[in-house]
Order: C-alpha cells, then sequence, then structure tokens
C-alpha cells in the first residue's frame, strides 16, 4: 500500500470507528481517536512535503472506479505542489483545531457526534484536494458540503441552527448544479475527467465556440464559468454569500476549520488547479478576478458594522476569500494559494479566539463586552496578533500574501488588473479598521456586561489557549516562506508553486512595487489608527457617523438586503409554489388521487362483485345448469 | 326387442325430471336424491349403448359411476347431518351464511 493513502484513511477510519461505537462504547474519549488520526494524516502530510520538495510527484490510479462505455474513472491520487501545500494546510490546522475542540466542546452531548464528523470532514477534504480527476474532486466536493451541513446543524435543537444548515446545503446547490454541468461538459468535450490529459487537451479547444441561444461563446469559457459557479457556492462569492454569515450557528472550531481555513477555500483551490483551462479563457479570467475584488469590498464595509462577533469574522473571511479569487483572475494563482495558505491561520485564529471569548461569555455581541484583556490575556494577545496579521502589518503573515495580490494585481497586463488592484486596496483599509473594532470593542475600555457575567470571566483551560499560541506562531511566521525578492526573501512559496500554476506575470518596475507595497502598508497602518480613535479615544464618533449617515448604516447593518431580497425573489415564490402548487395540487391531486383512487376503483369493483356471491344453493345450481345448456348450445350449432 | 330411442328417452326423461327436481326443489335431502337421479340416468344411457354397440366399455363405466354416486351419496348425506348439528333444519334456503 502507498503510504499517502494514510492520509485520508486515518480520519476515514476515525469516523467510522466514532459514529459507530461512539454512543455506546466511547463517549468522551471520542477526541483521542479522531485527534490521533489527523495528527498521523499531518505527520504523513509532512513526510510527502519534503518528497514533493525533493521533486518527486505522484500521479496514480490505484482502482478503477466506474467504466460505462469510454467512461472510465478510476480513483486516483494526484500528488504535486498544490496539493502538498494543501495538504499541510488541512492537516496541521485541523489538527490544531481539533485539539482546540476537545476543550471547547467538552461536555457538550453529542460529543463523540461532532468528531466523528470532524474526521468525515477532514477525509473528506483530503480526497478533494487529493483527487486527480474531476469526478473524485466532485465526491469530495459534495462530501465536505455534507460535512458542512451536518456540522452548521450539529445544534439541530436550535431552529436557527438548523435552518442555517438547510441555507448553507441549498446555496451551495446552486453552485454545484453548475459545477456538476461543467464537469460533464469536461468528458463530453475531452472524453475523460483525468486532470493531465484534459489539461494537456485545453489548448487545442481554445477557439472552439458553442451556440447558446443564439450566443457565441467559447467552449473553454463556458466550461471555466460553470467550474467557477461552483466555486462561487463553496467559497462564498456574491451572489451566493449569504449561506456563510448563517453558518455560523455551527460551533466555533467548525466555523474555525470549515468556513475559514479548509472548506471555504476549496473553491480557491479548485480554480487554481484548473488554472490551465481558466489562462485559455480571457473573460472567465475577467469574471473571476471582478467577481472577486467585488466580494471582498462588498463584505468588508457589511463587516464594518455588524456586533455579532463571529458574524464580523465570517464577512471578513468572505473579503479574504474575494482577494484570493482576485490574485487568481489575474493570473497570479501562485499569490492567491499563498494567501489561501496564510489565511488559514490567521482566519482559524480569529475564530478561536472569538471562540474563547464565547466559551467564557456566552454570548456574541460585541457591544456587550469591552475591558476582556485582563481577565482573558492570552486569547487578547493572540487575537492581537492575528488581528494584526489579517490587517496586513508588514512582518507578518498576511502582510506578504496580500501584498503579493495587489502587487500582481496592479502589474498584470490584465485590464481590470487596476481596477482590482483599487478595490483591493480599498479592502486593505477596511480589513484592520473591523477587525480592531472588534477587538477594540471586546477586550478594551470597561466591560459593558451584567456583574454576574463579569464575575464568571475566566481564560480558557490550557487545552484551548496551547491551539491559540500554536496558531499565533504560524499567523506570525507562516508568511516567512514567501517573502518576496524586493525585501531580500526568495518568494519560495510561489517559486514552489511554479510547476502547477505558473510564474505570475508582472510587468512594473522595483519603484512601483515599492511604491504598492508602502501604500498598502500606510492605508493598513491607518485603518488601525481610524479603529483607534472612533473606538479608544471619541467613543462618541460612531454613534454620530451612524445618525449622520444613517440611510448607509442601516444598508450595512442589513447587509444590503441580500437576504430579503432572496427571500422576496426565490425564498417565496419556491415555498408559494411548493406549498400550492406542489403540495395542494400535484401532490393532494395527481399523486394522492392516483394512489388512493386506484384501490377505492377496485374496492368498489369488489364491493358489487360480491353481490353475486349470494349463498343460496339454488342461484349456483342454475347458473350451472345455464352454462352448461350454453356450452352444450354451443356445441351443437 | 326394444329400441334402442327408448332407452334414451327413458334416460333423457329420468335426467330431466332430476335436474329440474335440483333446481326447484328446497328440501336438501331431495336434493342429493335427485343427483342420484341424473346419475343413473346416465347409467342408461352408458348401459344401452353398450348392449347395443357390443363394447363393453360402457358398462366399465357405469360400475365407476356407480362407485361414484356410492362415494357422492355418503359424503353428501355426512355433510347433511354435520349441517343439522348446527343448523335444524333441511331447507337450503335457511343455509345461507356463505354469501360476499
Amino acid at each position: 500500500m502507498e503510504d499517502y493513502l494514510l492520509i485520508p484513511l486515518l480520519p476515514l477510519l476515525a469516523f467510522i470507528v466514532n459514529i459507530l461505537f461512539g454512543r455506546k462504547y466511547i463517549r468522551d474519549k471520542a477526541y483521542l481517536i479522531s485527534c490521533t488520526a489527523v495528527i498521523g494524516s499531518f505527520i504523513v502530510s509532512v513526510a510527502i512535503l519534503f518528497d514533493v520538495i525533493g521533486g518527486k510527484t505522484i500521479n496514480e490510479d490505484l482502482y478503477t472506479w466506474v467504466v460505462s462505455g469510454n467512461f472510465r474513472v478510476s480513483v486516483g491520487f494526484l500528488i504535486d505542489q498544490l496539493t502538498a501545500v494543501m495538504l499541510i494546510v488541512v492537516t496541521g490546522v485541523g489538527s490544531i483545531i481539533h485539539i482546540y475542540s476537545i476543550g471547547y466542546m467538552h461536555g457538550d452531548k453529542g460529543y463523540y457526534r461532532f468528531f466523528a464528523y470532524l474526521s468525515l470532514f477532514t477525509f473528506s477534504m483530503l480526497m478533494l484536494v487529493m483527487a486527480n480527476n474531476f469526478l473524485l474532486l466532485y465526491f469530495g466536493w459534495e462530501a465536505v458540503g455534507l460535512c458542512s451541513y451536518l456540522l452548521i446543524g450539529f445544534w439541530f435543537e436550535k431552529k436557527s441552527a438548523s435552518d442555517a444548515g438547510k441555507k448553507a446545503f441549498i446555496t451551495c446547490r446552486f453552485g454545484d448544479f453548475g459545477f456538476a454541468i461543467g464537469v460533464i461538459l469536461i468528458f463530453l468535450t475531452f472524453g475523460t475527467l483525468h486532470y493531465v490529459p484534459v489539461f494537456n487537451k485545453a489548448e487545442g479547444f481554445a477557439t472552439q465556440t458553442v451556440n447558446i441561444l443564439g450566443l457565441e461563446v467559447g467552449l473553454i469559457t463556458l466550461i471555466a464559468m460553470l467550474l467557477f459557479a461552483g466555486a462561487v457556492g463553496k467559497s462564498a462569492q456574491i451572489p451566493l454569500h449569504v449561506w456563510l454569515p448563517d453558518a455560523m450557528e455551527g460551533p466555533t472550531p467548525v466555523s474555525a476549520l470549515i468556513h475559514a481555513a479548509t472548506m471555504v477555500t476549496a473553491g480557491v483551490f479548485m480554480v487554481a488547479r484548473c488554472s490551465p483551462l481558466f489562462n485559455l479563457s480571457e473573460v472567465a479570467m475577467h469574471v473571476v478576478a471582478i467577481t472577486g475584488a467585488t466580494t471582498a469590498v462588498f463584505a468588508a464595509t457589511i463587516a464594518i458594522v455588524q456586533n455579532d462577533i463571529k458574524r464580523i469574522i465570517a464577512y471578513s473571511t468572505i473579503s479574504h476569500l474575494g482577494l484570493m479569487f482576485l490574485a487568481c483572475g489575474v493570473g497570479a494563482y501562485g499569490a492567491g494559494v499563498f494567501h489561501l495558505y496564510t489565511h488559514a491561520f490567521f482566519k482559524a485564529l480569529l475564530f478561536l479566539c472569538a471562540g474563547s471569548v464565547i466559551h467564557a461569555l456566552h454570548h456574541n455581541d460585541i457591544q456587550r463586552m469591552g475591558g476582556l484583556k485582563k481577565y482573558m490575556p492570552i486569547t487578547y494577545i493572540t487575537f492581537f496578533i492575528a488581528a494584526l496579521s489579517a490587517a496586513g502589518i508588514p512582518g507578518l503573515a498576511g502582510f506578504f500574501s496580500k501584498d503579493e495580490i495587489l502587487w500582481y494585481a496592479y502589474a498584470s497586463d490584465n485590464p481590470a488588473g487596476k481596477f482590482v488592484w483599487v478595490l483591493g486596496t480599498v479592502v486593505a483599509f477596511l480589513t484592520p479598521f473591523y477587525l480592531f473594532r472588534m477587538i477594540f470593542l471586546t477586550f478594551h475600555s470597561k466591560f459593558r456586561g451584567t456583574h454576574e457575567e463579569e464575575r464568571n470571566l475566566h481564560e480558557s483551560p490550557r487545552v484551548m489557549t496551547i491551539p491559540l499560541i500554536l496558531l499565533a506562531l504560524g499567523a506570525v511566521a507562516s508568511g516567512w516562506v514567501g517573502i518576496p525578492k524586493l525585501l531580500g526573501g526568495g518568494a519560495h512559496f510561489i517559486n514552489f508553486l511554479k510547476p502547477v500554476l505558473g510564474y505570475p506575470e508582472a510587468h512594473g518596475t522595483h519603484v512601483e512595487e515599492w511604491v504598492i507595497m508602502c501604500i498598502s502598508t500606510v492605508i493598513a497602518i491607518s485603518g488601525v489608527g481610524l479603529a483607534g480613535v472612533m473606538y479608544l479615544i471619541k467613543t462618541d464618533i460612531p454613534m454620530r457617523v451612524a445618525k449622520k449617515l444613517s440611510s448607509l448604516y442601516r444598508i450595512l447593518f442589513n447587509k444590503y438586503y441580500v437576504d430579503e431580497l432572496y427571500s422576496l425573489i426565490i425564498v417565496r415564490p419556491a415555498i408559494w409554489i411548493a406549498d400550492r402548487v406542489i403540495e395542494g395540487f400535484t401532490d393532494a391531486k395527481i399523486i394522492e388521487g392516483m394512489v388512493n383512487g386506484v384501490p377505492r376503483s377496485i374496492g368498489a369493483f369488489g364491493e358489487r362483485l360480491r353481490k353475486i356471491q349470494t349463498g343460496l344453493l339454488h342461484h349456483y345450481a342454475i347458473i350451472m345448469a345455464l352454462g352448461f345448456l350454453i356450452i352444450a348450445l354451443m356445441l351443437w350449432f | 326387442m326394444v329400441p334402442l330411442s327408448w332407452y334414451i328417452v327413458l334416460s333423457a326423461l329420468v335426467f330431466s325430471i332430476g335436474i329440474i327436481g335440483f333446481l326447484i326443489r328446497r328440501n336438501i335431502i331431495i336434493m342429493l336424491m335427485c343427483i342420484e337421479l341424473m346419475l343413473n340416468a346416465v347409467n342408461i344411457s352408458f348401459a344401452a349403448f353398450a348392449h347395443y354397440m357390443q363394447d363393453m366399455r360402457g358398462q366399465i363405466m357405469v360400475f365407476f359411476v356407480i362407485a361414484v354416486a356410492a362415494s357422492e351419496a355418503v359424503i353428501g348425506l355426512a355433510l347433511v347431518i354435520a349441517l343439522f348439528r348446527n343448523k335444524p333444519t333441511v331447507n337450503i334456503d335457511e343455509i345461507n351464511i356463505m354469501k360476499g
């Protein structure tokens, strides 16, 4: 057996053991199995990473999965530089979050179930990143969606949680529909679903067009757009972003692992994986870049006025995913994946710190927090580091990746490049502002909750703070593998991914690169500063601004009314159709009419038929005699 | 020498008496007797044909019919007695609970 198979199989085994024996036998020891499995996967992943660094990539089919005519798909794995990075992110950050969950979920009655799902998720995500064909990718893609649903609705007794699970699942379905059609179209075009032959043949189809409703569309463009539709759903981009903030109903470790570090980045991973297809279609690239940039600004503006600590971070996640797509859209896949990698650390850390705060307070409202830094010093410091890193303060992980993205956006020859750079820079200003608003409201000034809450404030147990410290190290140092040449580094990260993703093109001088870097740094620091002025020094400013720009404030506070809009144009018509047409007509009249009508008519027929069974012997005798007579007459004539 | 047609007419008459009796009488004993009449009407024609055609197979058939008639009488009367124990009547119209 190949040793890399251990990476997905260990979590799968942990899932099977926990789900079968968890409730009766393992109970509160479930963490032992799941944590061992994911840490084991991590160790193997590190070994694989060194193999890949040494130049050994793997692409092999292990088992023929589906054969039908010329449709052949196998279970096969592709482990190259991109997969190796994803493996480290998934198992590394995953391990830390597993450990954190031991403390956070302690005492929950679904403890074993939680770890079982977490292991199933890890398995699915690893299958997604290790697949060597589109069908296996699709398997992982849907399986992580299922786990996301199960874990968002983990506290399913709560109506809002089960609703949020459904919302996430159904919203993603819209995107996945496109994704599935994209995969089918790939098979129809290329006759195979394996990455390597598809990407090799793609060039030959670059000029082919198809006619959709009288519109000539490039075939590759169409495929790329359909695949991107899946990414939009999974990575919560406009217009399918609505599920991610609601997904915060799930336990906080889930938000950190699935809705920040790994699953939501599957869309970015997939776009990067399919870069040979996207590169052939200028239109698709523009769409990716502009969707990403718009989403980034859109989500960041919403995050400014929210009061739920987890939702702020959720909007921040959407915004950062937008930045990653922005990078992919301008051809800087390496920078996008680099940001994916650093983002996993600092965003997971932000979530886990928020979880630590919630663990102490049992609510999410930052307006009822404040002054927590003296009660929760470790949480405070790590939260601060994560926010600095996310804000792009020089030296920390987030700075290097965000700077790469902005530089490649500015310097690309893509005509949309300058435009998305401007949007990216706006995000670079908004991100520190909303993150530090959150920090200042949560940890500084005086506590605004009740006295009883204040008495119960405490730092989280060590099993939770140690993961925070580990992730804080990642949030500081993970970016150092990709320090750009300009700052004396070797841009190792992007060079490492070059065989898979190519090297992003940059048309600019060193001076320009310096200027771009300085602009984003100055802007980041001024964002922090503005937050400091508004929420520490002159604390009446936010109220006055909100009053002055009350209509703008209301729009932002209500998230641009997107949920209301969808409710009006999609949800309510769908429910109306379900109630009136499907249930009231199709179900009640046609289906029930048929199902009940057939037995009822048979019954009525039998009711009549049984009347001839009179019980009187003479009737039978006469009928017998008549019958005999008829037969005799028939024989005679 | 009695011609064959007389036997056939006799057989038909006896059979008709049997079938009409079976159809119009209500007494179950008489109905059983009517069945015997029908069977024996058939016997008459078997025996007559056997004699006129000089073929013994007709007479063998008669013995079979007699055997069947005997068994039928035994089982029929046994059923009548069993029925009478449950319901003291021989009027067939009153025995009508086996209806749909």
